[in-house]
């Protein structure tokens, strides 16, 4: 099996475009809506990187990313956080909690693709 | 009348202004120089006798010695100072300055007056750009369907073969995300479409008591038990930042409060669960007007909507020259926030016959349409007279329907106003469309 990779996204038809490319790319796509719902299996088996979108119902993905960043297992765990909100407070607050890599929406898909591809070669 | 702390520095520059020594001041008034030094330095009051007597001396009248808002400038003064990094030096003589100069003073007070105004309105700009929450929730909607419609669209365009089951869906879903954004542009012009700039809080009273009422899911028990006045249940909101607003949300409650006594929620809910929604049978059963059935039913609590098994509603009123008097928004069908809606809409049909009630099924533009039901009646609005011109007042409810009753015919076509609205060909188009396009 390839690598896996978590997508949290609440957005379903953008959460399945981004399945279908991981998944060519050679990845094995699990998919959330709810950022509280996917806590628990990321803290059990952590994927290889996870692709989290910011503003998310319940739990938003700075309260995601703050909790994985607390927790021994997941604190290494390389996260691509995705928003619609181009704030640079956004970004500021996603690299403070300490997210790996920042995109905006609407992203490319080859920048995608190249983004978790250099993220989880290191 | 108040005597100013600032008396003296006043009498000072008056005197020097008249070129007159200390002493023949203090000499033609009484008194000896040394006090008449005291007072133009501020450390003794001055009586008004005295006050008479130098005021007399200067040629001026007392008023323009004692009477001044000395606080108000001293305070803008120094406002001013700080924001412009004066030196501490120059703060300590804000009194002097303003004593002296009170023409000088009063104009940097109103300069920095209005410095602090349009910085309020920047700030509130800016946090409406920022941190409004339907402006957020609009750009978030629509960045969010141009993502997936991007993202979709280049799997398509990809030279690489995909199943066809994927394709299917990924077809669908562009036609949904499609959809999608034009409804979310559409809200987002609308919206924009009503630039406000009163510094009240950008918003127009009718808008901030849409906005008070939608907050309480434009359901207010107080005023359903006739615990409280309208008075009283907004005098407290501070949400309902203006007079204005207060007094247009007195008007609507008062309105509300008269439609939940004609039509008492327990009997209403009654007849309806027994007779289905049926607005005429429920005026005539109740013996009121149409339009006030239409109000009470846009007025209903949320759990009453659920247990009759009707959507929340959609409530649009107008006076006669078509300008919305109040909108309960609907999801699928934009209310302009300014300006002319579609004329199509059966609310401005119904002016065309007043006191004749309308049910019409709606269908909004394009390929994903949404469908209405609505009910709308126009009637007299005060007086009637033949010494002053009759208005009417035109009530329209919108009720979601995906499929309306076969015997009402087919849905009519019709948008929110005509910038935004994507109906090609349309009989009563008054400008082109921005969407056309998207059609």
């Amino acid at each position: 099996m390839g690598k896996r990779v978590l997508v949290i996204e609440d957005e379903p038809n953008i959460s399945e475009a981004l399945r279908f490319i991981l998944r060519r790319d050679g990845w094995h796509v699990d998919v959330s809506a709810d950022g509280a719902d996917a806590m628990g299996a990321l803290r059990r088996d952590p994927p290889d990187l996870l692709i989290l979108d910011l503003m998310l119902p319940g739990l938003s993905g700075f309260e995601v990313l703050r909790v994985l960043r607390d927790a021994a297992q997941t604190r290494d765990l390389p996260v691509l956080m995705l928003t619609a909100k181009g704030h640079a407070a956004d970004r500021v607050e996603a690299e403070r909690l300490g997210v790996t890599r920042f995109m905006t929406k609407p992203f490319a898909n080859a920048e995608v693709i190249a983004a978790v591809r250099e993220m989880t070669q290191a | 009348m108040p005597r100013s702390a600032l008396t003296g520095t006043r009498i000072r520059a008056r005197r020097n202004l008249r070129g007159l020594r200390q002493a023949e001041l203090a000499r033609e008034v009484g008194v000896s120089a040394s006090y008449l030094n005291l007072i133009e330095h501020n450390r003794r009051k001055v009586g008004s006798e005295l006050l008479a007597a130098l005021a007399q001396a200067l040629g001026i009248s007392t008023d323009a010695l004692s009477e001044d808002d000395d606080g108000r400038l001293i305070e803008a003064a120094r406002a001013a100072a700080l924001r412009s990094g004066a030196d501490l030096s120059e703060l300590e003589r804000i009194d002097e300055f303003t004593g002296r100069y009170p023409g000088w003073a009063k104009v940097l007070a109103d300069t920095q007056g209005r410095v602090e105004r349009l910085e309020r309105i920047v700030d509130q700009l800016n946090d409406r750009m920022t941190h409004d929450p339907y402006m957020g929730e609009a750009l978030h909607e629509i960045i969010s369907a141009v993502t997936s419609v991007q993202s979709t669209a280049t799997i398509l365009n990809d030279a690489r073969e995909i199943e066809p089951d994927w394709q299917a869906r990924f077809h669908h879903n562009i036609l949904q995300d499609s959809a999608r954004l034009a409804e979310g542009a559409v809200a987002l012009v609308n919206y924009l479409d009503a630039g406000k700039t009163d510094e009240a809080g950008l918003a127009a009273p009718q808008e901030e008591v849409e906005a008070w009422l939608a907050a309480r899911g434009f359901y207010l028990p107080e005023l359903e038990s006739g615990a409280v006045s309208p008075e009283m249940l907004v005098a407290r909101q501070v949400e309902l930042s203006s007079e204005a607003s207060r007094q247009l949300a007195v008007h609507w409650l008062h309105q509300f409060r008269r439609d939940s006594v004609a039509l008492p929620l327990d009997a209403f809910m009654q007849a309806v669960s027994v007779g289905g929604f049926a607005p005429d049978r429920l005026a005539l059963e109740f013996g009121v007007s149409f339009d006030q059935v239409l109000r009470r039913t846009a007025l209903l609590p949320a759990y009453a909507m659920e247990t009759l098994s009707l959507d929340p509603p959609g409530l649009v009123i107008c006076d006669s020259s078509g300008t919305l008097m109040f909108r309960r928004a609907i999801d699928g069908f934009a209310l302009p926030r300014f300006g002319g809606a579609c004329p199509l809409w059966p609310l401005y049909q119904a002016m065309q016959r007043p006191s004749m009630p309308m049910r019409v099924p709606l269908v909004t533009p394009g390929r994903l349409g949404r469908r209405f039901l609505t009910y709308a009646f126009a009637a007299t609005r005060g007086p009637v007279t033949f010494d002053a011109p009759v208005t009417l007042q035109s009530t329209m409810l919108i009720l979601p329907e995906p499929q309306s009753p076969a015997e009402i015919g087919p849905p009519q076509i019709v948008g929110a106003s005509c910038r935004t609205c994507a109906r090609p060909e349309c009989p009563a188009r008054r400008e082109p469309s921005i969407l056309m396009s998207v059609a």
